[in-house]
Order: C-alpha cells, then sequence, then structure tokens
C-alpha cells in the first residue's frame, strides 16, 4: 500500500489538517466576499519569503509576518473612504508582490525556486511543518467558537452588528488575522497560487446542501477532505502536481455539487 | 412638544464631516420617551446619517449625543441584501448573535404578523416580510428606541400602510420611541408626533401640520406635498442654495443665489 511510505503519510496529515481549518474559514471568505482579500495575502507571501530569507527563519513566519502587515494595513487605509476595497486590495496585493519580488532579487548568493512557493510541495512537508500546521490550526478553530455567532452576524450586517453592541473591528481583525496565519501555514501545501481556492471552492461546493451555517461549515470541511484525498492519490497514481492536483478535485466536487443541486431542483 | 421629564436622546449641536463634505450641521434633536420622530428630506440631507450618529456608530466632529443611561436601542437598517450564499433562516437570525427560545421568537414574530416566516430563508422574504421581521428583532432586544431607516423601502403600497400601523401599534404596546427615516410624506404626516425636516441642518421641526405648512418644507418636497393638508403662509427667513447652504431669501421668497463677487 502506497500509504506506507513516510513522506506520504506527512503529505496526507498536512492537506486533511488545512482542510479542516479551511472549510469553516473559507465559508466566512465566501460569505463575506473576501476571497480577493485572501488573494491579496497570499500575493504578499512573496514579500514574506524575502523577509524570512533575508532574517534567516523559516519563511513561514515570514509569510506569516506579511500577511499579518497586510491585514492591518488594509484596516488602517479603509478608515479613509476615497478608495473601494477592491482598489486598496489590488494595490496591496501587487505593491506588496512586486516589493517581495524585488527583494528576492536582491538577496545575493540565494537561489530561490519559486515555483515550489508558487505551487507548493506537500511531499517535502517535514514533521516540523505538520506540528505547526497542528498547532496553529487547533488554536485558530478554537478561537473561532466564541467568535462564531460574532462573525455571523456581521457577515449579515455590519452595522447591525455594531448597532447591537458586537466590536466589529476587533472581530474582523482576529477574523483576518487567522486568514493570515492559514495562508502561512497552507503554501506549503498547496502553494501560494492557490490557497485561495481551498478557502472558497470546498465553502462552494457545500452550499447546495447546507442549510445553516453551521452545516456549510462541516460540508467545507469534507469537501476539503475529498479534495485533499482525492488530489494526493491522483498526484501519486499519475505523477502529477498534488497542489494543483487537490485544487482540480475540489473544482471537480464544486461542479458535481452544481449539477446535484440542479437535479434535487428538479426532483 | 412639550414635555416635563428630560428626553431619552439629546442631540445638541452636532455636526459631521465625511470626506471633506459637512453632511450635518449644528444639528439639535430631542427624543422622548414613547413619541415617534421622523426625519425627513431630501436624499444626501444626512438622514442616515444622523441616526447612525444617533446609535453611536459615527462620531460627531462636532457637538455631542447623551443617551440616559442604559437605554437600549433596537436598529432596522435600510433594506439590505444578505449574501446568497450564506444559509439563514429567519428563526436563526433571531437567535443572533444571543441566541433565543423558539417561543421567545414565535412570539415575536407573531406580533408583527410573520410567524409563518419562521423557517423560511431570509433570501426568501418579500419587502413586506423581510421589514417585518426586522421589526420582530427589534422587539426581542426590548428596545427603549426602535430606530427605522426607510422601513417602506421595498414594500409595496398596499403593504406600506399596514406597516407603518404596525409601527404605531407596537409603539403603543410596549411604549419605545420610534426614530425614522421616511420619504413616504403622506403616511409620515398621519402617523408621528414630531417630524424634524433636515437638510443638512435641521431646517424646520414640529408637529406635523406646522412642519407641512412651512415654506421651507414645501421648498423642499415641492408645492404639492404641502397640498395634502392645508396650505398655510408664516414668516420664515432663510432658504437653500444647491448644497443646502444657508442662503437669505428674495422679495419673491425664493432662496438667493451667491454671486460670483460672494464666492471664496
Amino acid at each position: 500500500m502506497m500509504l506506507e511510505a513516510e513522506f506520504l503519510q506527512r503529505a496526507l496529515l498536512a492537506g486533511l489538517g488545512i482542510a479542516v481549518v479551511a472549510g469553516p474559514l473559507g465559508c466566512f471568505v465566501v460569505w463575506r466576499r473576501m476571497a480577493y482579500f485572501g488573494t491579496s495575502l497570499a500575493h504578499n507571501a512573496f514579500l514574506g519569503i524575502a523577509l524570512g530569507i533575508l532574517l534567516g527563519i523559516d519563511p513561514m513566519f515570514g509569510i506569516a509576518a506579511a500577511a499579518v502587515a497586510v491585514a492591518l494595513m488594509l484596516v488602517f487605509l479603509q478608515r479613509q473612504r476615497r478608495l473601494a476595497d477592491d482598489t486598496l486590495l489590488g494595490i496591496l496585493a501587487h505593491g506588496g508582490m512586486a516589493l517581495g519580488l524585488v527583494a528576492i532579487s536582491f538577496l545575493e548568493g540565494v537561489r530561490v525556486d519559486l515555483l515550489t512557493y508558487l505551487f507548493g510541495d506537500v511531499l517535502a512537508v517535514g514533521w516540523g511543518d505538520l506540528g505547526w500546521i497542528y498547532g496553529a490550526g487547533a488554536a485558530m478553530l478554537a478561537g473561532l467558537v466564541p467568535l462564531w455567532r460574532p462573525l455571523l452576524m456581521i457577515s449579515v450586517h455590519p452595522e447591525l452588528a455594531a448597532a447591537e453592541g458586537i466590536p466589529v473591528l476587533p472581530v474582523r481583525l482576529a477574523f483576518m488575522l487567522m486568514l493570515a496565519i492559514l495562508v502561512a501555514i497552507a503554501m506549503k501545501v498547496v502553494g501560494i497560487l492557490l490557497i485561495v481556492s481551498m478557502l472558497i471552492i470546498p465553502a462552494a461546493a457545500a452550499r447546495r446542501f447546507s442549510s445553516t451555517p453551521e452545516a456549510m461549515a462541516v460540508s467545507a470541511v469534507g469537501a476539503g477532505v475529498v479534495a485533499v484525498v482525492g488530489g494526493l492519490f491522483a498526484s501519486i497514481q499519475w505523477d502529477l502536481p498534488s497542489g494543483p492536483a487537490m485544487v482540480v478535485c475540489a473544482t471537480v466536487l464544486f461542479s458535481l455539487s452544481l449539477v446535484a443541486g440542479e437535479f434535487a431542483k428538479r426532483a | 412638544m412639550p414635555t416635563e421629564t428630560p428626553p431619552l436622546i439629546e442631540v445638541s449641536d452636532v455636526s459631521v464631516r465625511l470626506g471633506g463634505q459637512e453632511v450635518l450641521k449644528h444639528v439639535d434633536l430631542n427624543i422622548h420617551a414613547g413619541e415617534i420622530v421622523t426625519l425627513i428630506g431630501p436624499n444626501g440631507a444626512g438622514k442616515t446619517t444622523l441616526l447612525r450618529v444617533v446609535l453611536g456608530l459615527l462620531n460627531p466632529t462636532r457637538g455631542r449625543v447623551m443617551c440616559r443611561r442604559g437605554v437600549t436601542f433596537g436598529y432596522v437598517p435600510q433594506r439590505f441584501a444578505i449574501d446568497p450564499t450564506l444559509p439563514m433562516t429567519v428563526r436563526r437570525f433571531l437567535s443572533l448573535p444571543k441566541r433565543r427560545s423558539r417561543t421567545d421568537i414565535e412570539n415575536a414574530l407573531e406580533e408583527v404578523g410573520a410567524g409563518y416566516t419562521i423557517d423560511r430563508e431570509l433570501q426568501a422574504l418579500s419587502g413586506g416580510e423581510f421589514q417585518r421581521v426586522m421589526l420582530a428583532r427589534g422587539l426581542l432586544r426590548r428596545p427603549d428606541v426602535l430606530v427605522l431607516d426607510e422601513p417602506l423601502q421595498g414594500v409595496d403600497v398596499g403593504g406600506q400602510i399596514a406597516l407603518f400601523d404596525l409601527i404605531g401599534r407596537l409603539r403603543r404596546a410596549h411604549g419605545f420611541a420610534v426614530l425614522m427615516v421616511s420619504h413616504d410624506l403622506h403616511l409620515v404626516m398621519s402617523s408621528t408626533d414630531h417630524v424634524v425636516c433636515l437638510n443638512h441642518h435641521v431646517c424646520c421641526h414640529g408637529e406635523p401640520e406646522a412642519v407641512s405648512r412651512h415654506p421651507e418644507y414645501r421648498e423642499l418636497f415641492g408645492r404639492d406635498a404641502g397640498r395634502a393638508l392645508a396650505i398655510y403662509h408664516h414668516a420664515h427667513d432663510h432658504g437653500h442654495d444647491a448644497h443646502g447652504n444657508v442662503v437669505p431669501l428674495n422679495r419673491d421668497g425664493t432662496p438667493q443665489r451667491k454671486t460670483g463677487s460672494e464666492r471664496e
């Protein structure tokens, strides 16, 4: 059986860990239309990689720092009301990415394999990475429990939530920081370019089969797990890049959910 | 409205600048327990901004808002859409962020005549049903002041009168004050204690009868608005330019235009 190889076990565990956290967080990304925010966080990973190499630490920490900085900057920039959110995000995403790429080009004597970062390399995940994925993942899920209802209320209507006494800014910030950390720990599994897909595709696939927000979060985890397992096996079977294989698998699930939804409507 | 008791909410000399524009200028507004206060005024006059200031969602640039200690607000924002990807039934929505028992939710919905919507998805409600659900949400908070931003928006004409009657009925049953923004002048005039005509500043205010006769009101809403009630002329001392700035009146009662030399 192919799972006897230890690196495969680690890859599977890493993918499952990310899927479990990305399910509920991804639902909020979809409900709150924050896909582009996720993309901006991911783009700034380049800045984080440069930072990590410069400081001689694991790029994962650099990416987390860059993503947190983007989240804070967005909240700060939103206070001036002249530019729309997507314009601000576009500036942050591409400005940060370009700055990161320029910084990397300055790092003499360091060969950075950007492809690994772009598409991830789940088969190279070590036990230390797994520790981070599960440690940070468990902390985020625990943090999400008390934030769940306030976040739902903010997703329905932020002003109404504020008028009813929910501390909107701290809750929003906490959620953005969680996304920032998820981007950092998920980078090795699916890569910078595809991280957002692990947030939004399983959640979108879960929508048609869910009548409560909680059911949708659980279904999104389920869809994510199927995508990870299916993608990993496909990647071993046909020698495919594992990150993209997982995302293709998630996309197929989403398409099936559309078809199943149509049938359910007609029946 | 002469009242002995101090007001629940006292807005004094509030000005708000947003993005370089002075949206509110020296606004005073009192809300007493149990009264219905309606804000009217043209689009962009700062009505919603004033509601946001009262609710504490926006800090005024100048002036202050005093609320009696422990005042609870119920808020019904302007008609809003909920993302279709968010599965949310009426019952679940009314149980957010605080858990509420099914009986409490059923009772509140029955009171607004929307008991049958309890297991529907929010996105599937009609305009009138949605506003009733929002009223039920307000009731569940046992408010001292219910704040409504254009509650008749997206409600068909027949439903508008019923909804207005309902708001009046709920006010009598629960004794809360109502602060609302409305466009529908006829309905406002017939079921409000106090009307405040706002165009960045308070143009005029008072009982509906008096306001409808006020020339500034008629200037803002056209003569027809005044014709719905008896037309009554009385002295008025200023008009408005296109920005809502106060300008002196010409002899014929039309607002004076600024000449080039007066511009800064």
